[in-house]
Protein backbone atom coordinates (compact mmCIF):
# COMPACT_ATOMS: atom_id res chain seq x y z
CA UNK A 1 0.00 0.00 0.00
CA UNK A 2 2.85 2.71 -1.53
CA UNK A 3 -0.60 5.02 -2.25
CA UNK A 4 -1.82 5.46 1.22
CA UNK A 5 0.45 7.71 3.00
CA UNK A 6 1.09 9.87 -0.16
CA UNK A 7 -2.89 10.25 -0.57
CA UNK A 8 -3.00 10.92 3.21
CA UNK A 9 -0.34 14.08 3.16
CA UNK A 10 -2.37 15.36 -0.38
CA UNK A 11 -5.16 14.94 1.75
CA UNK A 12 -3.87 17.29 4.94
CA UNK A 13 -2.74 19.74 2.30
CA UNK A 14 -5.99 20.16 0.89
CA UNK A 15 -7.47 19.86 4.37
CA UNK A 16 -5.70 22.91 5.56
CA UNK A 17 -6.09 25.37 2.41
CA UNK A 18 -9.65 24.88 2.49
CA UNK A 19 -9.68 25.56 6.73
CA UNK A 20 -6.79 28.37 6.29
CA UNK A 21 -8.03 30.18 3.06
CA UNK A 22 -11.08 32.30 4.61
CA UNK A 23 -8.70 33.22 7.49
CA UNK A 24 -5.89 34.78 5.39
CA UNK A 25 -7.83 38.17 5.33
CA UNK A 26 -8.17 38.39 8.82
CA UNK A 27 -4.56 36.97 9.18
CA UNK A 28 -3.03 39.96 6.87
CA UNK A 29 -5.00 42.02 8.87
CA UNK A 30 -3.82 41.45 12.19
CA UNK A 31 -0.12 40.82 10.83
CA UNK A 32 -0.23 45.00 9.82
CA UNK A 33 -2.03 45.54 13.21
CA UNK A 34 0.81 43.77 15.23
CA UNK A 35 3.88 45.87 12.98
CA UNK A 36 1.92 49.09 12.88
CA UNK A 37 2.74 49.15 9.08
CA UNK A 38 2.03 46.79 6.01
CA UNK A 39 5.73 46.70 5.49
CA UNK A 40 6.74 42.95 6.57
CA UNK A 41 2.98 41.69 6.92
CA UNK A 42 3.11 39.64 4.11
CA UNK A 43 6.10 37.69 5.91
CA UNK A 44 4.90 37.80 9.29
CA UNK A 45 1.68 35.76 7.54
CA UNK A 46 4.07 33.53 5.36
CA UNK A 47 5.49 32.73 8.77
CA UNK A 48 2.46 32.05 10.71
CA UNK A 49 0.98 30.16 8.16
CA UNK A 50 4.17 27.69 8.12
CA UNK A 51 3.90 27.61 11.75
CA UNK A 52 0.05 26.22 11.06
CA UNK A 53 0.63 24.27 8.36
CA UNK A 54 2.93 22.06 10.73
CA UNK A 55 1.23 22.03 13.22
CA UNK A 56 -2.33 21.39 11.73
CA UNK A 57 -2.53 18.07 12.62
CA UNK A 58 -2.69 18.93 16.32
CA UNK A 59 -5.78 21.37 15.90
CA UNK A 60 -8.68 19.42 17.72
CA UNK A 61 -11.31 21.99 17.68
CA UNK A 62 -11.67 23.83 13.43
CA UNK A 63 -14.31 26.03 15.18
CA UNK A 64 -11.87 27.84 17.14
CA UNK A 65 -9.43 28.05 14.17
CA UNK A 66 -9.39 31.64 14.74
CA UNK A 67 -8.08 31.80 18.47
CA UNK A 68 -5.59 28.93 17.10
CA UNK A 69 -4.28 30.98 14.62
CA UNK A 70 -4.07 34.14 16.43
CA UNK A 71 -1.96 32.81 18.92
CA UNK A 72 0.19 31.06 16.23
CA UNK A 73 0.80 35.17 14.40
CA UNK A 74 1.03 36.89 17.91
CA UNK A 75 3.89 34.05 18.87
CA UNK A 76 5.96 34.50 15.23
CA UNK A 77 5.29 38.09 15.67
CA UNK A 78 6.99 37.89 19.39
CA UNK A 79 9.80 35.47 18.09
CA UNK A 80 10.37 38.39 15.12
CA UNK A 81 10.98 40.83 17.72
CA UNK A 82 13.01 38.52 19.63
CA UNK A 83 15.24 38.38 16.99
CA UNK A 84 15.64 41.67 16.19
CA UNK A 85 17.03 42.29 20.01
CA UNK A 86 15.02 42.69 23.57
CA UNK A 87 12.23 41.08 25.64
CA UNK A 88 9.41 42.55 23.02
CA UNK A 89 6.59 42.64 26.21
CA UNK A 90 8.52 44.64 28.71
CA UNK A 91 6.68 48.03 28.71
CA UNK A 92 7.86 51.29 30.32
CA UNK A 93 6.69 52.00 33.60
CA UNK A 94 4.24 55.10 33.03
CA UNK A 95 4.49 58.19 34.06
CA UNK A 96 1.99 60.44 36.23
CA UNK A 97 -1.80 59.60 35.25
CA UNK A 98 -2.80 60.81 31.83
CA UNK A 99 -6.67 61.57 31.82
CA UNK A 100 -8.12 62.01 28.23
CA UNK A 101 -11.94 62.48 28.91
CA UNK A 102 -10.39 65.23 31.56
CA UNK A 103 -8.32 67.02 29.59
CA UNK A 104 -10.79 67.19 26.12
CA UNK A 105 -12.87 68.51 28.57
CA UNK A 106 -10.42 71.34 30.33
CA UNK A 107 -8.90 72.21 26.40
CA UNK A 108 -11.99 72.01 24.79
CA UNK A 109 -10.81 71.52 21.12
CA UNK A 110 -14.74 72.04 20.02
CA UNK A 111 -16.00 75.01 21.68
CA UNK A 112 -19.25 75.61 19.75
CA UNK A 113 -20.00 71.44 20.49
CA UNK A 114 -22.44 70.06 22.92
CA UNK A 115 -20.33 66.84 22.64
CA UNK A 116 -17.32 67.44 22.26
CA UNK A 117 -16.06 63.78 23.59
CA UNK A 118 -17.69 62.32 20.82
CA UNK A 119 -16.26 64.88 18.60
CA UNK A 120 -12.68 63.90 19.11
CA UNK A 121 -13.00 60.37 18.69
CA UNK A 122 -14.78 60.99 15.69
CA UNK A 123 -11.36 62.20 14.36
CA UNK A 124 -9.89 58.98 13.97
CA UNK A 125 -10.85 56.63 11.45
CA UNK A 126 -9.40 53.48 10.66
CA UNK A 127 -5.86 54.62 9.32
CA UNK A 128 -5.87 57.19 12.22
CA UNK A 129 -6.22 54.44 14.65
CA UNK A 130 -3.94 52.04 13.33
CA UNK A 131 -1.77 54.87 13.15
CA UNK A 132 -2.21 55.59 16.87
CA UNK A 133 -1.60 52.00 18.45
CA UNK A 134 1.33 51.48 15.98
CA UNK A 135 3.02 53.98 18.22
CA UNK A 136 2.54 52.41 21.69
CA UNK A 137 4.91 49.73 23.02
CA UNK A 138 4.75 45.98 20.95
CA UNK A 139 3.15 44.92 24.46
CA UNK A 140 0.78 47.54 25.28
CA UNK A 141 -0.23 47.19 21.56
CA UNK A 142 -0.64 43.73 21.04
CA UNK A 143 -2.82 43.30 24.21
CA UNK A 144 -5.26 45.92 23.63
CA UNK A 145 -5.50 44.93 19.79
CA UNK A 146 -6.25 41.49 20.84
CA UNK A 147 -9.08 42.19 23.26
CA UNK A 148 -10.40 45.57 21.86
CA UNK A 149 -10.34 45.12 18.32
CA UNK A 150 -10.59 41.57 17.55
CA UNK A 151 -12.88 40.90 21.03
CA UNK A 152 -10.81 38.35 22.63
CA UNK A 153 -11.19 37.28 26.46
CA UNK A 154 -7.97 38.32 28.81
CA UNK A 155 -7.53 34.54 29.11
CA UNK A 156 -7.40 34.45 25.48
CA UNK A 157 -5.00 37.27 24.84
CA UNK A 158 -2.93 35.57 27.63
CA UNK A 159 -2.65 32.62 26.28
CA UNK A 160 -1.87 34.42 23.06
CA UNK A 161 0.72 36.16 24.46
CA UNK A 162 1.92 33.40 26.63
CA UNK A 163 2.05 35.22 29.75
CA UNK A 164 -0.13 35.02 32.77
CA UNK A 165 -3.61 36.07 32.95
CA UNK A 166 -2.81 38.87 35.44
CA UNK A 167 -0.52 40.43 33.58
CA UNK A 168 -1.79 41.34 30.64
CA UNK A 169 -4.84 42.76 33.05
CA UNK A 170 -1.94 45.48 33.95
CA UNK A 171 -1.18 45.91 30.76
CA UNK A 172 -4.61 46.33 29.09
CA UNK A 173 -4.99 48.71 32.64
CA UNK A 174 -1.39 50.78 31.48
CA UNK A 175 -1.90 50.31 28.20
CA UNK A 176 -5.36 52.13 27.89
CA UNK A 177 -3.74 55.39 29.48
CA UNK A 178 -0.76 55.21 27.00
CA UNK A 179 -3.37 54.81 24.29
CA UNK A 180 -5.49 58.01 25.58
CA UNK A 181 -2.20 59.72 25.48
CA UNK A 182 -1.10 58.99 22.22
CA UNK A 183 -4.77 59.86 20.72
CA UNK A 184 -4.39 63.08 22.44
CA UNK A 185 -0.75 63.63 21.08
CA UNK A 186 -1.82 62.48 17.50
CA UNK A 187 -4.78 64.77 17.38
CA UNK A 188 -2.58 67.77 19.02
CA UNK A 189 0.57 67.03 16.99
CA UNK A 190 -1.48 66.29 13.30
CA UNK A 191 -3.49 69.44 14.02
CA UNK A 192 -6.63 68.12 14.01
CA UNK A 193 -7.84 70.19 16.79
CA UNK A 194 -7.66 73.61 14.96
CA UNK A 195 -7.04 75.46 18.08
CA UNK A 196 -5.32 78.14 16.02
CA UNK A 197 -8.95 78.91 15.07
CA UNK A 198 -10.05 79.92 18.34
CA UNK A 199 -6.86 81.91 19.79
CA UNK B 1 -16.94 55.94 48.89
CA UNK B 2 -14.22 55.33 46.64
CA UNK B 3 -12.31 58.69 44.90
CA UNK B 4 -12.89 59.69 41.30
CA UNK B 5 -9.22 59.00 40.35
CA UNK B 6 -10.02 55.05 41.81
CA UNK B 7 -13.38 55.20 40.05
CA UNK B 8 -11.99 56.60 36.57
CA UNK B 9 -8.66 53.49 37.48
CA UNK B 10 -11.78 50.72 37.62
CA UNK B 11 -14.16 51.79 34.59
CA UNK B 12 -12.38 49.38 31.72
CA UNK B 13 -11.98 46.49 33.87
CA UNK B 14 -15.87 47.20 35.10
CA UNK B 15 -16.97 47.10 31.32
CA UNK B 16 -14.63 44.21 30.33
CA UNK B 17 -16.52 42.41 33.99
CA UNK B 18 -13.13 41.64 35.42
CA UNK B 19 -13.88 43.31 38.97
CA UNK B 20 -14.64 41.22 41.76
CA UNK B 21 -17.76 41.79 43.39
CA UNK B 22 -17.17 44.09 46.01
CA UNK B 23 -15.03 46.51 43.53
CA UNK B 24 -17.93 46.82 41.04
CA UNK B 25 -20.21 47.30 44.29
CA UNK B 26 -18.07 50.15 45.11
CA UNK B 27 -17.98 51.65 41.39
CA UNK B 28 -21.32 51.65 40.83
CA UNK B 29 -22.14 53.46 44.55
CA UNK B 30 -19.77 56.16 43.09
CA UNK B 31 -21.01 56.11 39.41
CA UNK B 32 -24.84 56.39 41.37
CA UNK B 33 -23.86 59.81 42.41
CA UNK B 34 -21.16 61.02 40.55
CA UNK B 35 -21.86 62.86 37.24
CA UNK B 36 -18.33 63.48 36.10
CA UNK B 37 -17.47 59.50 36.23
CA UNK B 38 -20.52 58.61 34.10
CA UNK B 39 -19.35 60.40 31.84
CA UNK B 40 -15.95 59.04 31.68
CA UNK B 41 -17.74 56.29 31.47
CA UNK B 42 -19.52 56.60 28.81
CA UNK B 43 -16.80 58.15 27.03
CA UNK B 44 -14.98 54.90 27.44
CA UNK B 45 -17.67 52.78 25.77
CA UNK B 46 -17.44 54.95 22.95
CA UNK B 47 -13.51 54.57 23.25
CA UNK B 48 -13.64 51.12 22.94
CA UNK B 49 -16.18 50.89 20.27
CA UNK B 50 -14.11 52.85 17.84
CA UNK B 51 -11.67 50.55 18.68
CA UNK B 52 -13.91 47.68 17.77
CA UNK B 53 -15.16 49.13 14.72
CA UNK B 54 -11.94 50.61 13.06
CA UNK B 55 -12.20 48.58 9.64
CA UNK B 56 -9.35 46.06 9.12
CA UNK B 57 -6.29 46.83 6.58
CA UNK B 58 -7.49 45.21 3.24
CA UNK B 59 -5.21 43.02 1.71
CA UNK B 60 -4.79 43.65 -2.16
CA UNK B 61 -5.26 41.38 -5.14
CA UNK B 62 -1.62 41.36 -5.20
CA UNK B 63 -0.41 40.08 -1.77
CA UNK B 64 -3.29 37.80 -1.39
CA UNK B 65 -2.30 35.97 -4.47
CA UNK B 66 1.47 35.28 -3.37
CA UNK B 67 -0.19 34.16 0.03
CA UNK B 68 -2.71 31.52 -1.81
CA UNK B 69 0.51 30.57 -3.86
CA UNK B 70 2.35 29.96 -0.59
CA UNK B 71 -0.78 28.03 1.03
CA UNK B 72 -0.22 26.00 -2.27
CA UNK B 73 3.42 25.14 -1.85
CA UNK B 74 3.65 24.47 1.93
CA UNK B 75 3.34 20.67 1.07
CA UNK B 76 6.27 20.73 -0.88
CA UNK B 77 7.95 23.03 1.20
CA UNK B 78 7.82 20.80 3.95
Amino acid sequence: MRVAPVSRAAGVERDFEAFILPHLSYLYALAVRLLGQRDGAEDLVQEALLRAFRGFRRLRHRERGRLWLTRITTRAFYDLLRRRGGEPWTVPQEDGDFDLFDTIAEDDPFPYSDRLHLDFLELFDSERIIAVLAALPPGYRTALILAYVYGFKAREVAGSMGVPLGTVLSMLSRGRRRLERELWQFATTNGLLHREDRR
Amino acid sequence: MITCREAVARLWAYLDRHLGRVEAAELEEHLGLCLHCCGELRFAQHLRERLRASGDPAVDEATRRRLEAFVSGLGEVE
